[in-house]
């Protein structure tokens, strides 16, 4: 994009607004495509699909209003965050390759997934069924249907928010605070590899929450509907713009530490609304879609190959990107294989790897 | 470290602060150093340093980084002026200046700026009062940014993390990128530019915070001969417009310019005071383990250092004389 656009029209427009439009241009053909793409194919014209959408007697009304545009702007919220959360892990980190499940929110929001399903399990819960992965209503008595309908109604999607919440709160406890960037990486690592192994424990005590756990770590669009895509909305409206005036810490953070502080600015206490920022974003993508992956290490690097942009404008190009990125990716599962669907994570670890199997093919060309 | 090949071969152990220097000397000299914009003010009036309130104070500075005592009860008064620090490897130069910073937790003693201890200051008010340049090192992050972004973070101090910049903060970084020649790159990547200018834009950088004290570690690593002269003369203005300026330098020719020389070793002052003093230049011999003589530049009021031949290079026919 970078070489294409400079033989273009070096005067016309400057990179940032080119990559703005284009983002926007295709965030939106994506959104139609989401409309159109379904599990039988491309089956509708645009046209019947904003009718369809539109028009409430209309045939294909359920489908496209109720199925696919809730999930069409679901994922594309989810990418959003998730590349929000990417940028706002790399320029915490002062690392490239940072990732929003660094802190341990993956790990704590797959532990607490687990533990909701194995309760339900084994506190007889018959077929599970109802939000996201899904969890009965109980049929147990006493005691065990009460825990059981209160870990109902918090769900599996509330679990996992709390667990990722949870998680990253634990990784602070033991780097005492966000002061030291080192300690709080490290810290991450351990409390992923502790909760990853207590799921691990739990998983072989009652194996029938490997299931649940395993379509939680692959990440799925699927079951997204307008109550997730109001939570998932209204988060990013919440972070995006918080995220936006607190950008300036990561430009100066990129100098170093001593120079960021050297500034005037009380590190300890920006880095911890920044951690803050990061576990709602992520916790929030997490508990509504799985862990899904690359989507927030993929779309910084994009944003930033395409533009040298200050953080602010980062953050937001990058919550841009993932979401384009998340919601291409959920209009090619749904449709590669149709009538078959592929686990939207999949494709996205494809994709992603695969991008960075180019990056990586570039530097050693010497680009 | 810059060794000086001299011709000479009678290296004396002790300091020749002789006004007569031999002819030999003198033309060794007026080869290796030759730094007319950086030619002192008029000699007479008592100079700056001596005379103004003290801006920085240590009183029995320690500082430990680990389990390592960087700095053992450090004393120093730093005043307007320019004064250059310098010291062998290790002698906590870096340090001190982060320490001066506030970056650094003090474990005995006290820094004061303005009579005030330093913890005592609001961190953005400090800010405004200490710009602080960091020593570059080679994995320094920003690569990613633009240079100009970077000089605009030095006004951050003034606006706030989320003001916007004024006209005034944009003339501060027009202004400082416009002193270390760094404009032309305004519309360049940090990564993409070479040690010395990555060097000119982060200069620009503690520049623009236009503060009346400036702590830099080794501003003039990775400059050229021009710019290192240009950047000295700009600093030097600085002070003698009532500025403190503390620079650590490794190089001993650019440091006997400065106002004041404060030699650091092991962890304290070793010795203080301008470059002409006697006593300085037997503590900054001592301090180098005679590997140098310091002599007078005819015709000029500087000094410099002459580097005591060494063997390897004696051996080397007609070693080639290094300009500056």
């Amino acid at each position: 994009m970078n070489t294409l656009a400079a033989a273009a029209a070096p005067r016309a427009m400057s990179p940032q607004r080119r990559l703005g439009i284009a983002l926007l241009v295709g965030t939106a053909l994506l959104w139609l495509a989401g409309l159109l793409a379904g599990s039988d194919g491309w089956t509708l014209s645009p046209w019947q699909a904003l009718a369809a959408l539109a028009d409430p007697g209309h045939d294909w009304h359920l489908v496209v209003a109720q199925i696919r545009a809730p999930r069409t702007l679901g994922a594309w919220a989810v990418g959003a965050l998730l590349g929000l959360a990417g940028a706002l892990a790399q320029g915490l980190f002062r690392n490239p390759l940072a990732d929003p499940y660094l802190l341990g929110s993956a790990a704590g929001a797959s532990l607490a997934v687990v533990l909701v399903l194995a309760l339900g399990t084994v506190l007889g819960a018959g077929a599970a069924a109802g939000t996201g992965i899904g969890l009965g209503s109980g049929n147990g008595v006493g005691p065990a249907r009460d825990l059981l309908a209160a870990a109902d109604q918090v769900g599996v999607v509330g679990a996992a928010f709390i667990g990722a919440l949870v998680g990253i709160a634990l990784t602070l406890m033991l780097a005492r605070g966000a002061a030291q960037t080192l300690r709080l990486l490290l810290a991450g690592v351990v409390v992923g590899v502790m909760l990853t192994a207590v799921s691990d424990l739990v998983t072989t005590a009652v194996p029938q929450a490997l299931r649940g756990r395993q379509s939680f770590m692959l990440g799925n669009t699927a079951l997204l509907g307008w109550g997730s895509v109001g939570w998932l909305v209204a988060g990013l409206a919440l972070a995006l713009p918080l995220a936006w005036r607190l950008a300036r810490v990561l430009d100066a953070l990129a100098l170093g530490e001593d120079s960021a502080r050297s500034l005037g600015l009380p590190l300890a206490q920006l880095r911890l609304a920044l951690v803050a920022l990061l576990a709602l974003a992520t916790g929030l993508a997490v508990s509504q879609a799985g862990l899904i992956a690359f989507v927030g290490l993929v779309a910084p690097h994009l944003v930033r190959r395409c533009v040298a942009v200050t953080h602010g404008t980062l953050l937001v190009a990058s919550a841009a990107a993932g979401g384009a990125l998340l919601l291409a990716a959920d209009v090619a599962a749904r449709s590669l294989l149709a009538p078959q669907e592929l686990p939207v994570g999949v494709l996205t670890a494809v994709l992603g790897g695969g991008y960075l199997l180019w990056l990586l093919q570039r530097r050693r060309a010497g680009a | 470290m810059s060794l000086w090949p001299s011709r000479s071969l009678s290296p004396a152990p002790l300091p020749a602060p002789s006004p007569s220097p031999s002819p030999s000397l003198s033309l060794s000299l007026s080869l290796s150093l030759s730094m007319p914009s950086l030619s002192p003010p008029s000699p007479s009036p008592p100079s700056p340093s001596q005379s103004a309130a003290p801006v920085l104070a240590c009183r029995g500075l320690v500082v430990r980084l680990g389990s390592r005592t960087v700095l053992d009860g450090l004393d120093a008064t730093l005043r307007p002026g320019w004064t250059a620090v310098v010291g062998p490897n290790g002698a906590g130069k870096s340090t001190w200046l982060r320490a001066l910073a506030g970056l650094l937790p003090v474990a005995a003693g006290s820094v004061t700026l303005g009579g005030r201890p330093l913890a005592d200051w609001a961190p953005r008010d400090r800010a405004r009062q200490l710009a602080w340049l960091a020593q570059q090192d080679a994995d320094a992050g920003g690569a990613d940014l633009l240079a100009r972004d970077i000089v605009r973070l030095a006004r951050l101090p003034h606006t706030g993390l989320t003001g916007a910049l004024s006209a005034a903060d944009e003339a501060a970084v027009a202004a400082a990128m416009a002193e270390t020649e760094a404009t032309a790159y305004g519309a360049r990547r940090l990564g993409e530019l070479s040690g010395g200018e990555r060097q000119r834009v982060l200069l620009a950088r503690a520049l623009a915070v236009q503060a009346p004290v400036l702590l830099l570690d080794e501003p003039t690593a990775h400059l050229d001969a021009p710019h290192q002269r240009a950047l000295l003369a700009g600093l030097r203005q600085r002070a003698a417009a009532g500025a403190t300026v503390v620079t650590v330098l490794h190089d001993l020719t650019l440091a006997l310019a400065a106002d004041r020389v404060l030699v650091l070793a092991g962890g304290r002052v070793g010795a203080e005071g301008p470059p002409s003093d006697p006593a300085l230049r037997r503590a900054l011999c001592e301090v180098f383990d005679h590997a140098l003589q310091i002599v007078a530049v005819p015709g000029d009021d500087a000094a410099a250092p002459r580097w005591v031949a060494l063997p390897a290079l004696d051996a080397v026919q007609n070693p080639a004389p290094i300009r500056r």
